[in-house]
């Protein structure tokens, strides 16, 4: 395939194979021992539209998968019923893999994103991800309800038929359609220990606050399973107040923040940990540099305000840092102390969970961590996998699944 | 120095690039506007291979005389190649980060012999 380069110039592309592409992630895999210890990848993504059609053989509304068949048709990949908006994750074709990834060969009687996602793993030394879709992060702005409930259920029951089953390196925390609490309840009691399922998961793009009353019925069956739940941020271009940004950057850095920002301020003010003492609650996609700024904001209104949040028997902040956030975006900043601070401050070495977020623009390689050099090697360790094994009871032995070379 | 072949000038063609291995070294060569520039293939950000992505005229902005925003351009001068994992870019003349000319690639010599093109290691 030819991509279009600056001042009418083509680059001309005759194969991809993101293993190639990833060789230097493989050769610090082998120079950093991770063979040596497990590393679980707590988000990663593939492009559920380009299995669009086999996931929509599961959806139970007959009117709703004929609409979705047809949008489906041709070159138009779901347009149509995904909600979706502008955005340039590609950055005009430079990150390589997003146009690419089209021409990628894959090995037969393997489900393609089977075969793609063990390539990363392995050139990574990733053992076990959490896999998550991606176009589907925009769901919870589908203005039709049922249609929420309905892809949702598609895609969760084709990914733990055709994919969590094939390959249990993959793992995924369910996808909840949190604009119908009813369903969302009915899917947690769906899957709660079907393989592969290790939690569930909740898009941060949405407008219903966690505090509703209609949603501690789900809390209380998550709470029961002993998975956690996890909110993942994303970006919403037409968010009233992000409108007035002209750049994809602009959107992304703080959008990815934003949503996470509102609901983790719902969601301690309103005591929701000392209602639900036993959920796990993970923060996915928002970086760390945020979790500093939460605290110190939210202690020090609650100290004079803590007439609105008698609920709470703690300060804010002590919330915050018993809760578990995955790394990536990870902020490095021009002066390093500022980052071993916020370590300090989230109680990162039992909190952190090391996530990649591959193969979207801005992943993580597991070296983001390991060469941090306030770090000592047990807490490496911890972060790259032994705080996720622990918060989701992995049953991982003593063999590295990923083939580092 | 040794010196370790990379190409014949007529097989490296203006606007092209060729990645070469020798030992612990992995390098990026480039032909662009009638000179070779060679470059380590290793992005200063987390280790990507920084010469192999796309070759970009830097982007600009347009301002007018009155300081608006016009609109934006590929610059007629500066030339980046971006790293294919997240998009860092380098002066493909310097080897410099775009976003930050402080930082900058390790640059190798490249040295031509009759019809042949070496880098120094």
């Amino acid at each position: 395939m030819e991509l279009p380069l600056s001042e009418n110039r083509h680059m001309k592309v005759d194969e991809f194979d993101s293993g190639k592409m990833l060789a230097h992630a493989a050769r610090q895999a082998k120079q950093r021992n991770y063979d040596q210890f497990p590393i679980v990848d707590v988000d990663s993504h593939h492009y559920e539209l380009e299995s669009f059609n086999e996931i929509l053989e599961y959806m139970p509304d007959p009117v709703m998968k004929q609409l979705a068949q047809m949008a489906n048709a041709g070159n138009s990949k779901g347009v149509g019923v995904m909600p979706g908006g502008v955005g340039y994750q590609d950055m005009g074709g430079r990150v390589t893999r997003y146009p690419l990834r089209r021409i990628e060969k894959t090995e037969p009687g393997v489900h393609r994103d089977v075969s793609l996602t063990r390539r990363w793993m392995d050139a990574m030394g990733v053992d076990i991800a959490v896999l998550f879709p991606s176009p589907m992060l925009q769901l919870g702005l589908h203005p039709q309800v049922e249609a929420e409930v309905a892809l949702a259920t598609a895609y969760n029951r084709w990914l733990a038929e055709r994919v969590l089953a094939e390959e249990s390196r993959i793992r995924t925390m369910i996808y909840l359609p949190f604009n119908d609490p009813e369903a969302s309840y009915r899917m947690v009691k769906e899957f709660a220990g079907k393989k592969g399922v290790c939690g569930f998961m909740v898009t941060s793009v949405r407008y219903k606050p966690v505090h509703h009353n209609s949603y501690m019925k789900i809390y209380s069956a998550i709470e029961e399973t002993g998975l956690p739940l996890a909110f993942h941020a994303g970006y919403n271009w037409n968010e009233q107040s992000m409108t007035m940004m002209n750049k994809f950057i602009s959107v992304h850095a703080i959008g990815f923040v934003f949503y996470n920002m509102v609901h983790l301020t719902n969601w301690v003010l309103n005591a929701l940990p000392e209602r639900f003492p036993k959920l796990k609650v993970i923060w996915i996609e928002s970086g760390l540099a945020w979790l500093p700024f939460m605290i110190q904001r939210l202690d020090n209104e609650y100290m004079m305000r803590s007439s609105e949040c008698p609920g709470l028997k703690r300060l804010p902040g002590e919330y915050i840092t018993d809760m578990f956030y995955t790394s990536q975006p990870m902020e490095i900043p021009r002066d390093i102390s500022l980052l071993e601070a916020t370590f300090k401050c989230i109680k990162a070495e039992s909190q952190l969970l090391y996530s990649s977020d591959y193969p979207h623009w801005d992943f993580d390689l597991p070296s983001t961590i390991y060469d941090l050099p306030f770090l000592k090697e047990k807490a490496k360790r911890d972060i790259l996998g032994g705080n996720a094994a622990k918060l989701f009871k992995l049953d991982i032995g003593k063999d590295k699944l990923a083939k580092v070379a | 120095m040794p010196e370790v072949f990379v190409a014949k000038i007529a097989d490296l063609p203006e606007g092209e690039r060729k990645i070469v291995q020798h030992g612990a070294h992995d390098i990026g060569v480039f032909h662009w506007d009638g000179q070779f520039y060679a470059y380590a293939n290793m992005c200063l950000h987390q280790g990507g291979p920084a010469c192999e992505g796309l070759i970009m005229h830097q982007v600009e902005d347009v301002i007018g005389p009155d300081k608006t925003w016009v609109g934006q351009k590929f610059s007629d001068t500066r030339v980046n190649f971006v790293c294919p994992w997240h998009g860092y870019e380098y002066d493909i003349k310097t080897g410099e980060c775009a976003a930050d000319r402080r930082l900058r690639l390790k640059k190798y010599n490249v040295v031509r012999r009759g019809d042949d093109i070496f880098v120094a290691i």
